[in-house]
């Protein structure tokens, strides 16, 4: 390996997004395209009377309007669950249909009930404008837990008491009789509230039919674009595969929302071939809120049993998960596959049960947010834990000590098999915690907060030590578990004459870096530099069939294929090399960029083997040409990045204004590439988490209008909320990939909420508050000091 | 987030601007610095048939020392107000209030006349133009006519503006309580208007409050002056007893605003503790 990797090499795509020239899909433009505006119910449950599109048809300008019975009328199905969660009793899931426009029913505000297509998007709008549907409105359930009770409002006449599943994990006797035998029980209730994903380029989509070629493109804002091909192809739309091309240019973030597909851009696909023209539909920020998928909104009890030495001896949850209206692509398993088999934490505990009722209610669909199930499990878990430790008298940080599974590298030591079914890579819990107490200086924080006390002021520290699953997943495992796609990735490495490099990555950057992050660690392998590597994605008739972007798998999982293509590479580009340099390969070793038989000085560089394998004139028999190579790695296990974060709060007395004084991080993603692009994930990861316990959260009313659908009333959190991060890192290589590497990604999301919560908490214990729920609004702080 | 269609006039005067008005009756509006009209009409909650745009009218854009009072163009833009040294003697309160609304790009195209035509319950200006005791002057075919500011705010979204009339400028007095002032603001953490804006306006010559002027803006339906705030305090000594006592009175016997993120109780505890913070700093 060369010198790039671990190096702060400045991102390669910031030149032009800090220019304002990143090409996203809204800024690509077809020869005679049409536009569209989507009409959209206003009411969170209502039967569908009558549409009247006469209006919007004769607007001049107007192309075409299609309305849900037009779908019907096709015989379209709508966009797909990918993963099956069968009832505890051997149930199916229910699956209730999402068709790509409702033609009888709306389930939620923001449900898609018309398309307009118009020569313009003005006219497109104002035509919407003019669609009259005549609803019949009924009552609505927002709430995850009344709406499995009985005679909750039913969002779908086939799905009885709202129920989707219900599934269980761990083992229910042994933990029933270590509560039984427990010294000292702590529970809580919260609520993970439904957070709003918000990225900052809205979806788009441009969709187009080539009757000469029989052949479809679509441009969207994807962080998969072969599974989009897959699921639009193979199940919306019946296209064969070949017959569509889908593209996902520079993304301007996802958090997780532009995983799936969604129904919005299956109808343009559909509409152009209709029309015969290309559409193109921009959401604008309110359909953002109204339709991107929501994450959280988990409501759960949990209780944690104690010894009396302080050992943590059981942990039981019972979770009610809304889906939303309808199943997104991989809804199902986030409160159960990403959620249920976290609750293991870092803690020894020997005896867990979790269960969850995963249920449909009138609101935007839920699916994976930044986390996706590990926030709200580590939020309980963390919460749980803080809190125990108090009621027992013990230091958070002392208590979390006693109770950490001890270290272990996955080589020397076996990984640790949880009570929830995941086996653990490598981990040095300890080693975190122990760094951040004294990145934070703990023993004078304490001092300074009893000081400050001590004059009137609330200052408060909260812990949170964390693991997360990631780099997901062993195709085989997910399968079992009822995934309908396996989860490797695949990257394929062309070597060009002249040696230079593409990869081509099935991973897809929407502001993760990887075009620098991957040019590192091909560079470094060949010992070129970083001009001479370019990274291609996004395109599905160019990279090879990956997976995509999301739980933080881009690095572990695609960067484990580049390294197998890299591997390839190698290997023959060491017979070419031997055969210039009459010598056996075995004889040679790589570095710097050459060749060089053991020993001596003589050589051949990357460069010159580069060449050879295209002007093959003197050349090893038997050996095709070129030096193109395409891998797929499917990961033998997760990756289980950890990390300790400690959060200094001040609450103002009078108002219950939330300041974050100090935030302390120390992540362990394994070994690291780009020291700059990890920070800047657990920036604006732990952001992101801080948004969770102090700002977001959308507000549903009893009729299931979202109150806080806009950036005016949704509080995103911002810069000036924060104090300088001071972040750090331990690291314990991951055993299992080839880069050793986790991943950071939603690390600092998953780490931050609950540190922050623990700290206003703790800065309220002269007002014996226990607990409050998310976000800690000032109005909430302020309300629960007067009680 | 399209508007309607519509048409656009640039009016190069006041008097250019009148004429529009006129000519286009009803379903005309007069655009300045568009950071409340253009998002309105974006979401289609305001559809006019032709802006008037007076933001080029350069005449509508300076801050004047007239002696008695300063004279603020309709026109001046928040970052002006804020930046204004004029301003920070003579009213800080003012530019206190200018450098806390929005953001850099919202402070430099919004304008103080916008403001106060718009009369938003949750805007920043409107409680403090009331303690600093300014009036409005606006111009219509009749020619100019002279608004107190305590007749201007009639109710919610509600002035004294007539129809036909395009505000021009705002004047605040030179006084002494004027020049010790302040604004203070508790900011809703979304949209960073005020839940709660309190401006003070204090004569304290000879040591106690001899004269007091209390404004609040984004607590109730329209801004008010607080008389109970200032009866309380003015002719006191300042210590934190008379402050505390003072501060109680806030909003009382007015009915606040309320819902979901800020509950009445919430938003009228707020005002109290912003009125005293605001009285201490001055005292
Ligand atoms: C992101 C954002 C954040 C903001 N934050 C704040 C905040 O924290 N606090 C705050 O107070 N405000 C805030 N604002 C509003 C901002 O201050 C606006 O600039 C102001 O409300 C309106 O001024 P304007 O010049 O932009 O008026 P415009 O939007 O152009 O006009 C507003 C209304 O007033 C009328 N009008 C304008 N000028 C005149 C005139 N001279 N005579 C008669 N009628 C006239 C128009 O017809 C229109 O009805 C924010 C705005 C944005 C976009």
């Amino acid at each position: 390996m060369g010198d790039l990797i671990g190096k702060s090499v400045k991102r390669v795509e910031d030149n032009r997004f800090i220019k304002g020239e990143g090409k996203y899909t809204d800024d690509f433009n077809m020869d005679n395209q049409t536009h569209a505006v989507y009409v959209r119910s206003p009411h969170a449950h209502a039967n569908i009377k009558g549409v009247d599109t006469s209006k919007a048809e004769a607007l001049d300008g107007v192309v075409k309007v299609f309305t849900g019975q037009d779908i019907a009328d096709a015989g379209i199905v709508g966009s797909i669950c990918g993963w099956q969660v069968d009832f505890k009793n051997g149930d199916t899931m229910k699956e209730p249909g999402h068709p790509i426009m409702v033609a009888d029913k709306v389930r939620h505000v923001g449900d898609a009930v018309a398309l307009v297509i118009a020569e313009s998007k003005n006219i497109a709008r104002d035509a919407a404008g003019l669609v009259e549907v005549n609803y019949e409105v009924l009552d609505a359930v927002v709430n995850p837990k009344e709406a499995a009770q009985d005679g909750a409002p039913l969002v779908h006449d086939d799905v009885p008491n709202n129920t989707i599943y219900d599934w269980e994990l761990g083992n229910k006797e042994e933990t029933d009789a270590a509560f039984e035998k427990a010294h000292h029980i702590t529970e809580l209730s919260y609520h993970n509230q439904k957070l709003v994903p918000n990225a900052i380029e809205p979806r788009a989509a441009l969709g187009h039919f080539d009757s000469n070629e029989d052949k479809y493109t679509l441009y969207t804002t994807s962080q998969n674009p072969h599974l989009a091909r897959l699921v639009i192809g193979a199940f919306v739309l019946s296209i064969p595969e070949h017959k569509l091309r889908v593209i996902s240019p520079d993304v301007g973030g996802g958090f997780g929302s532009k995983i799936f597909v969604y129904n919005d851009e299956c109808g343009v696909l559909w509409a152009a071939k209709q029309i015969g023209r290309p559409v193109k539909w921009t959401a604008d920020r309110t359909e953002a809120f109204f339709t991107d998928c929501h994450g959280r909104d988990h409501v759960t009890d949990a209780k944690i049993a104690l010894d009396k030495e302080g050992k943590i001896i059981g942990l039981r949850t019972k979770t009610y998960a809304s889906l939303g209206a309808y199943l997104s692509n991989f809804s199902s398993c986030v409160p159960t596959y990403l959620h249920g088999t976290l609750m293991q934490g870092l803690y020894t505990t020997p005896a867990i049960h979790v269960d969850v009722t995963a249920v449909v209610t009138h609101t935007v669909p839920v699916d994976a947010l930044r986390g996706a199930g590990r926030p709200e499990a580590t939020y309980g878990i963390e919460r749980l834990v803080e809190t125990a430790a108090r009621e027992i008298g013990m230091d958070p940080a002392e208590f979390r000590l006693k109770n950490f599974i001890p270290p272990f590298d996955g080589v020397k030591q076996p990984g640790y098999q949880t009570q929830v079914a995941l086996q653990y890579d490598s981990g040095n819990y300890e080693g975190a915690l122990k760094k951040a107490l004294k990145n934070a200086n703990y023993e004078k924080l304490k001092k300074d907060r009893d000081k400050a006390r001590a004059e009137g002021k609330l200052l408060g520290i909260g812990f949170s030590t964390y693991i997360e699953a990631c780099g997901i997943a062993p195709s085989a495992v997910v399968g079992s578990l009822g995934a309908r796609v396996g989860l490797y990735d695949a990257a394929s490495i062309r070597v060009h004459p002249t040696g230079k490099v593409t990869i081509y990555s099935g991973a897809h950057s929407h502001g993760q870096g990887h075009e620098t992050t991957f040019s590192q660690i091909v560079a470094d392998s060949f010992g070129i530099g970083m001009e001479d590597v370019n990274v291609v994605h996004g395109d599905t008739e160019s990279v090879p069939f990956g997976m995509g972007t999301y739980g933080s798998r881009s690095l572990a999982v695609c960067g484990s294929a580049i390294m197998k293509s890299v591997d390839k590479v190698k290997e023959k580009g060491a017979r070419i090399a031997a055969h210039k340099l009459e010598c056996s390969p075995d004889d040679l070793e790589f570095a710097n960029g050459s060749w060089t038989v053991k020993g001596t000085d003589k050589s051949v560089g990357f460069g010159d083997v580069a060449l050879t394998a295209y002007v093959p004139h003197s050349y090893p028999e038997n050996e095709e040409p070129g030096l193109d190579f395409a891998s797929f790695y499917d990961p033998a296990n997760f990756v289980f990045p950890f990390g300790a974060h400690i959060c200094v709060v001040e609450v103002d007395k009078e108002t219950g204004q939330v300041k974050i004084v100090r935030y302390v991080t120390v992540d362990d993603a394994g070994n690291i590439i780009n020291p700059m692009i990890v920070d800047g994930q657990v920036h604006g990861g732990v952001a992101h988490g801080i948004g969770q316990a102090l700002y977001e959260g959308a507000v549903y009313d009893d009729s299931g209008q979202l109150l806080n659908g806009s950036m005016l009333d949704y509080c995103m959190p911002r810069a000036d909320n924060f104090p300088m991060f001071e972040t750090d890192t331990t690291v314990t290589p991951c055993p299992h990939n080839p880069l050793g590497v986790k991943g950071i990604g939603e690390a600092g999301t998953i780490g931050s909420t609950p540190a922050v919560v623990n700290a206003v908490i703790d800065a309220l214990s002269d007002y014996g508050v226990k607990d409050l729920q998310m976000p800690l609004t000032p109005q909430s702080v302020w309300a629960a000091m007067q009680s | 987030m399209i508007p309607e269609s519509f048409d656009y006039q640039r009016a190069g005067s006041v008097r250019e601007a009148l004429a529009l008005l006129k000519q286009h009756g009803d379903e005309a509006k007069i655009l300045a610095g568009g950071h409340s009209l253009v998002p309105t009409m974006k979401l289609r909650l305001a559809t006019p048939g032709t802006l008037i745009d007076i933001g080029g009218i350069s005449e509508l854009k300076y801050i004047n020392d007239k002696g008695d009072y300063l004279a603020i163009g309709a026109g001046t833009t928040h970052w002006m107000v804020e930046s204004s040294s004029l301003v920070q003697q003579k009213a800080p309160a003012l530019s206190q209030a200018a450098a806390q609304i929005g953001d850099v790009q919202v402070r430099n195209r919004g304008t103080i006349g916008g403001v106060l035509a718009h009369s938003d319950p949750q805007a920043d200006y409107p409680g403090v133009v009331l303690a600093l005791n300014a009036t409005i002057i606006a111009e219509g075919s009749g020619g100019e006519r002279t608004i107190e500011a305590a007749d201007y705010f009639t109710g919610l979204w509600e002035t004294a503006l007539g129809d036909n009339e395009i505000l021009t400028e705002v004047r605040i007095p030179t006084d002494s309580a004027n020049a010790n002032s302040c604004y203070l603001k508790f900011p809703q953490p979304a949209s960073r208007y005020p839940y709660v804006g309190c401006a003070v306006a204090m004569d304290k010559s000879g040591g106690n409050c001899s004269d007091v002027r209390v404004g609040f803006s984004g607590v109730a339906e329209s801004a008010f002056r607080d008389d109970g705030v200032e009866d309380a305090i003015r002719g006191q000594a300042l210590n934190d007893d008379t402050i505390a006592a003072a501060s109680a009175k806030s909003a009382e016997g007015r009915s606040v605003l309320s819902d979901y993120f800020v509950s009445e109780e919430y938003r009228r505890a707020m005002a109290q503790v912003y009125a005293k913070r605001a009285l201490t700093q001055l005292s």
